[in-house]
């Protein structure tokens, strides 16, 4: 439904994408996850036929966004960053405009926007000004002209910005539910987000794409490098160098006891290994060694580390 | 639906958007007051000077041609505050972005706004109306000269709301697109002022530049179609740059 290929954009001569492709299946859910200024907001730009790339070639239901613009346009719901709206117009007599100019036929504007409205769980804010609704409702207006005439494809930027927590789980489960019938590419940096609701991440950093897994399958990769926490009373320098001695443990290091609030006796260790599968080997040396084993917790390193390893330690030279 | 269906559809809504925003706003309406209070001021001083020092012979010289170029004068100030927020807030606001990914083209929008502009100057100019009816009921005259004159009005009104728009969509901000459109119509108009003093040379065609000299042929009851041609050159070549100007977000980082 989306395809990417080789797309780079130039803003005169910085580069904020370089050779992105990627493509998304129809009905497929997919999160476009990076750091602020990492390119996704340009992406998406491209992909609405609001400015074409530099170099690269991009289709979208069908028609390339350069040539069959107009086309591609009638396929598509857009939610732009920062959900930006007419704050002077009701939200009837803006939906209302919007519904026009997505050409739906006249008997069919009313159920549309009627569609919508119970959709985004609007219908009884129709007569409001959309100005002097809070960020939750307007991000909803936002959505809701996005909505409009069942487009094929969704691109929503940075959706669930600036919601509350309770805001956030409603339009969690609007666009899982629209996943199947509508193909939905959705961009955040925030990781739990997209996990939750993407059937895939595609990462982005310094407009470069860095990983493109499912969710499952990115925390996966991770499992290779782990981290265990264990809480051992004993001589301490002494279980430190037999813990590090154990094979596979590539570092150990002494959590300082004063960040620890409470008194429970022993000394926190974080194992640093290669293996996952690496507790019970450090539950036996323990307790054969005759310490008094109080906790031992396998960290499961989850997408937020490797997006922060993604991110922060990934040194690309700039070409 | 064919090509021309969704044309006249998104025209039609971007037009009753933009009228809807123009006269649910008191703005509007302080713009009109002014705009009559102002040409209203001129119409007394123009028919005292008629009947006092005109001695109430040659209406057209002495009055209508008068009147005409004062009315002609307020349209120039006031319609840079009907056409600066036209694209400038769009930019703003950021909604320009949701226009210009929605199925619609350029031009679908460039002359929504273009009509829905000359509509509410038309319902400011509407109101003058009533000077030519107080003085025809008063001392009836040839209704011909006052609708030559309007319709030279109007073309003005025109070829200002295309320069005003063009100026609109340079710009993000509402008050520099206000201030330069001004700027620009008073040059347009200063240009004329070297007109009879220099019938040769590069002057007098700088002068032929300005709708304000091609005004003064309408304000004198006649309308001449060279002169009607000019407006419509004068608008499809600002039409042509703003279209130009909205499609300058694609150039940006070609190679």
């Amino acid at each position: 439904m989306i395809e990417v290929h080789k797309v780079t954009k130039y803003y005169g001569q910085v580069r904020a994408l370089h050779k992105v492709s990627f493509n998304v299946r129809e009905g497929e859910i997919v999160g476009l996850l990076g750091p602020n200024g990492s390119g996704k907001t340009t992406l998406m730009r491209i992909l609405t036929g609001f400015f074409p790339p530099t170099e690269g070639r991009v289709v979208v239901a069908g028609h390339d966004v350069e040539t069959a613009s107009l086309e591609m346009r009638r396929k598509l719901g857009y939610l732009a960053e920062n959900v930006v709206l007419y704050p002077d117009m009701t939200v009837r007599a803006f939906l209302g405009f919007c519904v026009r100019v997505k050409t739906a036929t006249g008997a069919e504007r009313h159920t549309q926007v009627k569609r919508v409205l119970d959709l985004c769980g609007l219908s009884h804010m129709v007569r409001r000004h959309i100005g002097t609704l809070s960020k939750g409702y307007r991000q909803r207006v936002g959505l809701a002209q996005a909505l409009l005439c069942e487009p094929q494809v969704l691109i929503l930027d940075e959706p669930t910005i600036g919601l509350d927590p309770h805001q956030l789980i409603d339009m969690r489960e609007l666009i899982k539910s629209l996943g199947g019938k509508t193909t939905v590419l959705l961009s955040s940096h925030i990781l739990a987000e997209v996990a939750q609701v993407c059937h895939r991440v595609v990462i982005i950093d310094k407009g470069q794409i860095l990983a493109e897994d499912t969710p499952a399958g990115l925390s996966q990769r991770l499992q290779s490098a782990t981290q265990t926490r264990m809480r051992i009373a004993g001589p301490v320098k002494e279980i430190q160098n037999a813990l590090k001695a154990l094979p596979g443990v590539s570092e150990v290091i002494l959590q300082d006891a004063a960040e620890e609030q409470d008194e429970q006796p022993g000394q926190i260790f974080l194992v640093h290994s290669q293996d996952r599968t690496l507790s019970h080997q450090l539950a036996e040396l323990v307790v054969n060694r005759g310490w008094s084993l109080h906790e031992l917790n396998p960290l499961t390193a989850g997408l937020e580390e490797l997006f922060v390893r993604l991110t922060k330690e990934e040194h690309r030279p700039a070409a | 639906m064919g090509q021309a269906g969704t044309f006249l559809i998104n025209f039609r809504a971007i037009v009753a958007k933009e009228l809807r925003s123009y006269f649910l706003s008191p703005f509007i309406y302080l713009v009109t007051a002014v705009f009559l209070l102002v040409s209203g001021y001129y119409f007394y001083t123009d028919l005292i000077f008629y009947v006092q020092f005109g001695f109430g012979l040659n209406i057209i010289e002495n009055f209508w041609q008068l009147l005409f170029t004062d009315i002609r004068l307020m349209l120039l100030l006031a319609v840079p505050f009907l056409t600066m927020r036209l694209f400038a807030e769009e930019k703003r606001l950021g909604t320009i972005e949701l226009l210009l990914t929605y199925p619609m083209r350029d031009a679908e929008l460039y002359l929504g706004k273009f009509v829905a502009c000359s509509l509410a100057t038309l319902f400011m100019l509407s109101f003058t109306v009533v000077y030519p009816v107080l003085v025809y009921w008063v001392q009836p005259f040839n209704w011909t000269l006052v609708l030559a004159g309007y319709s030279g009005l109007v073309l003005i009104a025109l070829a200002c709301i295309a320069c005003g728009l063009f100026i609109s969509s340079l710009t993000d901000n509402q008050v520099v697109a206000g201030f330069a459109a001004l700027c620009t119509l008073l040059f347009f108009w200063i240009l004329s002022w070297n007109e009879g003093a220099t019938r040769e040379g590069f002057l007098y065609w700088l002068a032929q530049t300005s709708m304000v000299t091609h005004f003064q042929g309408f304000a004198q009851g006649f309308i001449d179609s060279k002169e009607v041609t000019f407006f419509f050159a004068f608008v499809l070549f600002f039409s042509f740059l703003t279209l130009r100007s909205l499609e300058s977000r694609q150039w940006k980082g070609r190679r």
